[in-house]
């Protein structure tokens, strides 16, 4: 039998605001245990919530950018369970009338296709803290700094037919978040988490099956490892005769497998209803007419600009507008003098790469983008080679200064001078005859070596085209 | 001295004919020597008291004083005090100790208040009689074996006594109002938002409004107006503007039209109630008023959707009560249900585990749309009620509840019977407008409250009309015997 795999993925991206969705505690990641939990993040008797107008505001641009529909009012309702990370008892959420209602968004697959996928709906909510069962001498710790933090849980419909469809979905609403700037997409430590509902169902049949629910994955890697892993699963439970219980499983990376945490029957009547402490939220027209005019160009925008625009191949484009730094980076290099072709190779090779072993972000590069762009023009009005490039850059990476700077205090300008090159020229020819007359045997691949001696005794400065035709004419000769 | 009001009290403190210390020693040692009997106070502070009379005196004689600077008042139990045990009359916060002032309690001392102790309630606000609290019922000043009504029974009991000038109450269903007017007392529950919340332990939230307990509407007024006004740490606080409450106290009636809502006045209410709010509808004909007779025709739909609604929201509100944080925790529980069964099922109640129990229930899947989602819709009929009655009439007049106080003991196995007690006031917290109860002519030695219904952010007018009758009665001026 073949199989079809239906996947649909709920995201929690966490928001990137100063202070929690309803008080006014800070949301910086990795304090101490309980240092930033205030009186309405522990719960106290008597507290209450206030809104905060920035996760709002972040939860709209992520509707517009996925042209949703957005509702007048939005409605904060009261989800009620116990657990002992979750200080009120309830989690302020959405049920009815969530702040993004359907929108879709277009992902681009390997194969070069793209396909839209239907987001069901976006909604705001608070994190829970966390549990901590280790060091306690058989009893739990818990943290409540993460109690409070605003979170946008982003639905979509079960439109995905493969396991690639799902992890480019959620790598493209990844990139969408970050983008926006409403989510720093940091998922170890968990500001972006996936949920994944999966199914099969025979090819050709429209129900669909019934589906499993995998949670606690923080990677895009676990993600297809988690869903390959429950994929099998299925057509083994299936394929051997059972059937498969709708039930929430738990993703464990170090085993790589996915385990039942509980059955539909063992599920919580969550109880929900409008939180009477919180005023529905009403959006007005001028607001969303804001939000539209502030919206930052999304990814497939950029990419389709920077093809046309830079003359940039497909690959090299796709590149460098995966996130917006690396493609304000290069837009900078770009204005400060850089050519376009070389300043994407520049960009994603040479820094990306020394970035890279570096451990850094492109937030903290040594090399500013006027000084990647002062470099680039000096490898274009042929100041110095290609070669002779990658030895400034590591000076300005070191803090030596600019190119020009660099260039000038090593001394590094190309010698474009035929005058000043042919005596060397001459005199290597002169000191080479065994060499000089294989060459004028038909041996022309001994070009090269002359080339490398030409630049050895220029100590790389003299222009390699002009040391190749002085080179020619005088052996040629 | 302890006969004296807000307004007597404040103007001898900046005479200077006593000190505001002398004041407070005067009422601690009442309450020293009478609260034993009434059981009115669940803490009484000492030294918070006399520290912040203190302080009032310096006010006073730096002439920085305001009407209510040094003037002795509690607290509902209700209230979040700083450093000071918050209870909310439950076992559950019997070792709570708020680290934050309420929104209410913040701005009533920074008027200069002098608070003298925690007042007895029913359990987390849910009773009307005051015998569900944890520390014991408050005994009604004029007849100890008789409720002084709930939930802010303590509140009621003791500014009938005379062991405070005044006090904060809490009022969900009628909790300001019954209790006022089974003691004799004026009571103001102010419209839904005008008194922040925030710092009120929250019982059912769309419902729940913080005012005072006085002897005079006039009093009443110098205390709302240090209570009220928008507070941004409370989302469905008002932004309303604040209006001199006091200022209009004396404003002519002539004209008013009053409305009598015929559904107040049928067979379930007691003759001698009756009688006393009839005397006091002839003494505002006498001021000029017009009276008129209207109909709220889904009143009798008022007590159950309130027992939908507000156990409802209380489910949820009280789930925070876990035994994880703070509040009562069971002895070595075995694990985390064990813990939470036992932490709640030990530190609450009967009458707050009905109701979180009812509450569940009506959210339950399955259930939400027959219960909680139809009791919505009922609630906005009976705000049409009202607002069609507005259009007619400037206050709805009627009794504060069908009978006297009720004997302790009396109703307490039969939560139904209770519940209609409050028949006249739940459907002011259902519809969100404020309202009022003033001493009207006692029967048989007991008193009897008057209701006064008023518009929307409307309490100037309803404090206007109740003062005009405390002008010209004296009824409100009782005093049970022996306080």
């Amino acid at each position: 039998m073949q199989w079809e795999t239906v996947i649909g993925l709920e995201v929690h991206a966490q928001l990137a605001t100063k202070s929690k969705i309803f008080s006014g505690a800070s949301t910086a990641y990795g304090a101490a245990p309980n240092t930033q939990a205030c009186n309405v993040d522990l719960a106290f008797p008597g507290v209450l919530p206030v809104l905060n107008r920035e996760a709002v505001n972040c939860a709209l641009k992520f509707g517009v950018a996925v042209g949703a529909e957005i509702g007048k009012r939005s409605v904060f309702a009261r989800k009620n369970y116990f657990y002992p990370d979750l200080p009120k008892g309830y989690q302020i959420s959405q049920f009815e009338l969530p702040i993004v209602g359907k929108g879709e968004l277009t992902v681009e697959l390997e194969s070069g296709e793209s396909k839209v996928i239907g987001i069901t709906r976006a909604h705001l909510e608070e994190d829970a803290g966390k549990s901590l069962h280790e060091d306690f001498h058989g009893l739990s710790g818990i943290d409540l700094n993460r109690a409070g933090t605003p979170l946008l849980e982003i639905v979509s419909e079960p439109d995905m037919r493969s396991i690639k469809e799902a992890v480019a979905y959620a790598r493209k609403i990844h990139q969408l978040v970050v983008y926006l700037g409403i989510c720093d997409g940091n998922m170890q430590e968990g500001s972006f988490r996936v949920d994944a509902n999966l199914s099969i169902r025979p090819y050709g049949q429209e129900a669909f099956g019934t589906r499993t629910e995998l949670k606690n994955i923080n990677s895009f890697r676990f993600l297809e490892r988690a869903l390959n892993y429950e994929l099998e699963r299925q057509i083994d439970v299936v394929e051997g005769g059972g059937r498969i219980v709708q039930e929430t499983r738990l993703y464990d990376a170090d085993k790589d497998e996915t385990r039942s945490m509980r059955s539909k029957e063992e599920a919580n009547d969550y109880r929900y209803f409008p939180d009477p402490d919180l005023l529905p939220v009403e959006i007005d027209e001028s607001l969303l007419e804001q939000i539209r005019d502030e919206m930052p160009e999304l990814p497939t925008a950029k990419l389709q600009r920077f093809i046309q625009t830079y003359a940039l191949g497909e690959k090299e484009a796709n590149a460098l507008t995966a996130s917006r730094p690396l493609a304000d980076y290069f837009e900078a290099v770009v204005n400060a003098g850089g050519e376009t072709k070389i300043a994407a190779n520049w960009v994603t090779m040479e820094l990306g790469g020394a970035l890279n072993k570096a451990g850094l972000n492109l937030a903290n590069s040594p090399v500013s983008p006027e000084q990647m762009g002062g470099l680039l023009k000096r490898i274009a009005d042929k100041t110095i080679s290609g070669k002779i490039a990658k030895q400034v850059f590591e000076a300005i990476w070191n803090g030596e200064g600019d190119a020009d700077t660099v260039i000038k205090a090593k001394g590094l300008k190309q010698i474009t001078d035929t005058g000043a090159m042919e005596p060397i020229v001459d005199e290597i020819i002169a000191n080479n005859p065994k060499q000089v007359e294989q060459f004028r045997a038909g041996k022309e691949k001994l070009l090269g070596f002359f080339v490398g001696q030409v630049m050895k005794a220029t100590r790389g400065k003299a222009n390699p085209e002009q040391v190749n035709e002085l080179l020619l004419k005088k052996l040629k000769a | 001295m302890h006969n004296k009001t807000i307004a007597e009290l404040g103007a001898g403190l900046r005479a200077g004919e006593f000190s505001s210390v002398e004041l407070t020693r005067h009422f601690l040692k009442r309450i020293d020597s009478l609260d034993e009997g009434l059981n009115c106070y669940i803490t009484v502070t000492p030294d918070v008291a006399l520290q912040a009379a203190e302080a009032a005196d310096q006010r006073i004689s730096a002439g920085d004083a305001g009407p209510l600077t040094g003037i002795p008042i509690a607290q509902k139990d209700i209230f979040c005090t700083q450093g000071v045990k918050t209870s909310c009359g439950s076992r559950m916060l019997d070792s709570f100790i708020s680290p934050y002032d309420a929104t209410v309690v913040e701005r009533l001392n920074a008027a200069g208040v002098v608070m003298l102790g925690k007042a007895n309630m029913d359990e987390f606000a849910m009773g009307s009689s005051n015998e569900t609290s944890f520390y014991g019922p408050v005994r009604n000043p004029w007849d100890r074996e008789r409720v002084p009504g709930g939930s802010s029974g303590g509140s009621a009991a003791l500014v009938a006594a005379r062991l405070a000038v005044a006090a904060t109450g809490t009022d969900t269903g009628g909790s300001i109002r019954q209790p006022a007017a089974l003691c004799g007392i004026t009571g103001l529950k102010p419209t839904y938002g005008r008194v922040s919340r925030y710092g009120m332990i929250a019982f059912a939230s769309s419902l729940d409004q913080g005012g005072p307990m006085t002897r005079s509407a006039e009093d009443a007024a110098l205390m709302l107006q240090a209570m009220a006004g928008f507070d941004p740490r409370d989302s469905t606080s008002a932004e309303e503007p604040l209006p001199d409450f006091s200022a209009g106290l004396n404003d002519s009636l002539q004209g008013l039209k009053i409305g009598l809502p015929k559904e107040y006045f049928d067979e379930g209410l007691d003759a001698g109630v009756a009688a006393s709010v009839e005397a006091a509808i002839e003494e505002y004909r006498k001021l000029g008023a017009e009276v008129v007779e209207i109909s709220l025709p889904n009143t009798h739909l008022a007590v159950p959707t309130y027992y939908v609604v507000a156990p409802a929201e209380c489910s949820s509100n009280l789930s925070r009560f876990d035994g994880v944080r703070y509040g009562y925790r069971c002895e070595d529980p075995k694990d985390l249900e064990d813990l939470y069964k036992r932490s709640r099922g030990e530190g609450f109640g009967e009458e707050v585990k009905r109701r979180i129990m009812i509450g569940t229930y009506a959210l339950s899947a399955g259930y939400y749309d027959a219960y909680y989602l139809k009791a919505q819709k009922i609630r906005h009929l009976i705000s049409d009620d009202f607002k069609a009655a507005f259009e007619q009439v400037d206050v709805v007049l009627g009794p504060s509840t069908p009978t006297t106080a009720f004997g302790l003991g009396e109703k307490a196995d039969d939560p139904v019977t209770m519940y209609l007690n409050d028949i006249y006031t739940i459907a002011a917290n259902l519809a969100g407008l404020p309202g009022m109860s003033v001493p009207v002519e006692p029967v048989e030695g007991m008193p009897v409250g008057l209701q006064l219904i008023g518009n929307y952010f409307d309490e100037a007018k309803l404090l206007n009309v109740a003062h005009k009758l405390q002008q010209v009665t004296d009824w409100h001026k009782l005093a049970p015997e022996g306080c």
